[in-house]
């Protein structure tokens, strides 16, 4: 019983075996790489696994404090950064294994040609709550 | 409204209604129904009698299930032609439950959700919430469980240790919540122990009382952690730990010494130290032996590195730790206390630090920053 991140980047991740950009597919290959991602999620469902999924717009704004009394101040978005979140997937398993074999499931989704992307995806363990027994 | 009464009958119901040939799923989901009436009746209307009640409206929900599904003939062919399952001379209707809910065939997240569940009388809901999932996932993790042990039958007794190992996981990896599942798994561990004679279910009670008498010092009211050596013992429950104590020497008196009996030994010699200081930990050290030597587990060994520099000094204690992989979760915590310990400060410092960065949950991360940051200032 434990919680994961599957982490999916636009940017920042090694690149991936089958790595073509997305308007460079045939919409059916689009089609079918959404579809697998629905199933995947569906099939999660139903065995219980699943926590959330979310998908994140590419753009964002930095935004800090701006000191008192004042607006916070905005920035961005800055070309240069180097790791974008497109998006995740939270599992609730109970191996390790298990979350790698889903990740691994996962990164096999379908791109161009219908071949499998091998998308480097990055899997993080969530901090749990401390254990009731201390010694 | 006795909402702990309700809960304590859930499946001593659901026994009833299986023993009278309902399958194990559609049992529990008709105690389940019958639950519910009940929250909504009771405060009304108490009945005289609450588990004849509960039997009599469950099995009103389980004929009706049965008689609007389109299987109808078929089932109730079934119920007709077979025979009432055999049911094993000697063992508790209850105990069968837990037997079943502990299948070995199951996951332990769907041992310990079916658990709650067809033994526990919590909702889905209630249980969805406690691990932190979307209640759709919790339903499905459960009806999936349900669905693995529907041909298991429950003609006999299994082993107590599966049974164990699911109520550890209830108690040790509780989240937050609106249930308390550390209480909720010491009154279903009260509940087996009262079904079955065991020396390791009575250690596992003793364990979690004298664990949870602890509760009320391990966390500042800003919630972060407090060492076992820093919390004010003023604050433990004594009932709780004069209740473990007492549990734990009539299991231990009957020389079948197992691991929860063991690891309940070390949590009652800290419990009987008046302070930190006073903790006699040449007895800590024995018990850890004992408890290497029942599981051979590497944690254990862990633990017993820091006893040992209790006991011994924090060189003897470094000495048992070298022994041990690096890899080990909270190996650099243990490391970083003994090297303190040892009057190593800035070693220790760093090894807080490194220990901070592997933590698996953010109290206990937050607690080493602490350490590193405390011994950084000076």
């Amino acid at each position: 019983m434990a919680k994961y991140l599957l982490l999916k980047h636009y940017r920042g991740a090694p690149a991936a075996r089958n790595d073509v950009r997305m308007d460079q597919w045939t919409p059916e290959e689009i089609s079918a790489h959404i579809q697998y991602m629905e199933d995947f999620a569906a099939r999660l469902e139903a065995s219980g696994e699943y926590v959330d999924g979310q998908a994140l717009a590419p753009e964002g704004t930095w935004v800090q404090y701006g000191g008192e009394g004042k607006p916070p101040v905005t920035d961005g978005p800055f070309a240069e950064t180097k790791d974008l979140i497109a998006g995740w997937m939270v599992i609730d398993v109970d191996t390790y294994e298990r979350a790698l074999e889903l990740a691994g499931e996962l990164s096999a989704a379908p791109g161009k040609d219908g071949k499998p992307i091998h998308e480097w995806l990055e899997l993080r363990p969530f901090l749990t709550a401390p254990p009731t027994i201390e010694e | 409204m006795d909402e702990s009464l309700l809960r304590h009958l859930t499946p001593s119901v659901t026994a009833v209604l299986v023993r009278r040939g309902a399958d194990f799923a559609a049992a529990e989901d008709a105690v389940q129904d019958a639950l519910v009436e009940a929250v909504r009746v009771w405060p009304d209307d108490p009945p005289r009698d609450p588990k004849g009640w509960l039997v009599t409206v469950a099995w009103r929900r389980f004929l009706d299930a049965t008689r609007s599904d389109t299987a109808r003939r078929r089932r109730e062919d079934l119920l007709e032609e077979e025979p009432a399952p055999e049911v094993a001379p000697g063992v508790d209707d209850t105990l069968r439950l837990y037997f079943l809910c502990a299948h070995p065939s199951l996951s332990a997240s769907s041992a310990v959700a079916l658990t709650l569940r067809a033994v526990g009388g919590l909702t889905t809901r209630e249980i969805a919430r406690a691990y932190l999932v979307p209640e759709a996932t919790m339903a499905q993790r459960i009806s999936r469980a349900k669905r693995t042990v529907a041909d298991v039958r429950l003609d006999q007794p299994g082993d107590v240790a599966t049974v164990l190992r699911v109520l550890y996981l209830v108690f040790n990896e509780g989240y937050s919540g609106d249930v308390d599942l550390a209480a909720e798994a010491i009154r279903l561990t009260r509940q087996v122990s009262a079904a079955v004679e065991h020396p390791e279910v009575q250690g596992l009670l003793a364990l979690m009382l004298l664990h949870h008498a602890r509760r009320p010092a391990r966390t500042a009211p800003d919630g972060s952690l407090v060492p076992l050596a820093a919390q004010d013992r003023r604050l433990w429950d004594t009932t709780a730990i004069a209740e473990g104590v007492e549990i734990l020497q009539a299991a231990l008196a009957r020389d079948a010494l197992g691991d929860f009996q063991a690891q309940a030994a070390i949590a009652a010699l800290h419990a009987d130290a008046p302070t930190a200081d006073e903790t006699d930990w040449v007895q800590v050290v024995e018990w850890y032996d004992e408890l290497v030597r029942l599981t051979d587990s590497p944690v254990a060994r862990l633990n017993r590195a820091v006893a040992v520099g209790e006991a011994d000094g924090p060189r003897a204690g470094l000495a048992a730790l070298a022994a041990l992989d690096t890899a080990l979760p909270r190996h650099a915590a243990v490391a970083a206390y003994l090297h303190e310990r040892d009057g190593d400060l800035a070693t220790a410092a760093q090894l807080y630090a490194e220990a901070a960065h592997q933590a698996p949950n953010l109290a206990e991360r937050d607690h080493l920053t602490r350490q590193a940051a405390r011994l950084n200032r000076r």
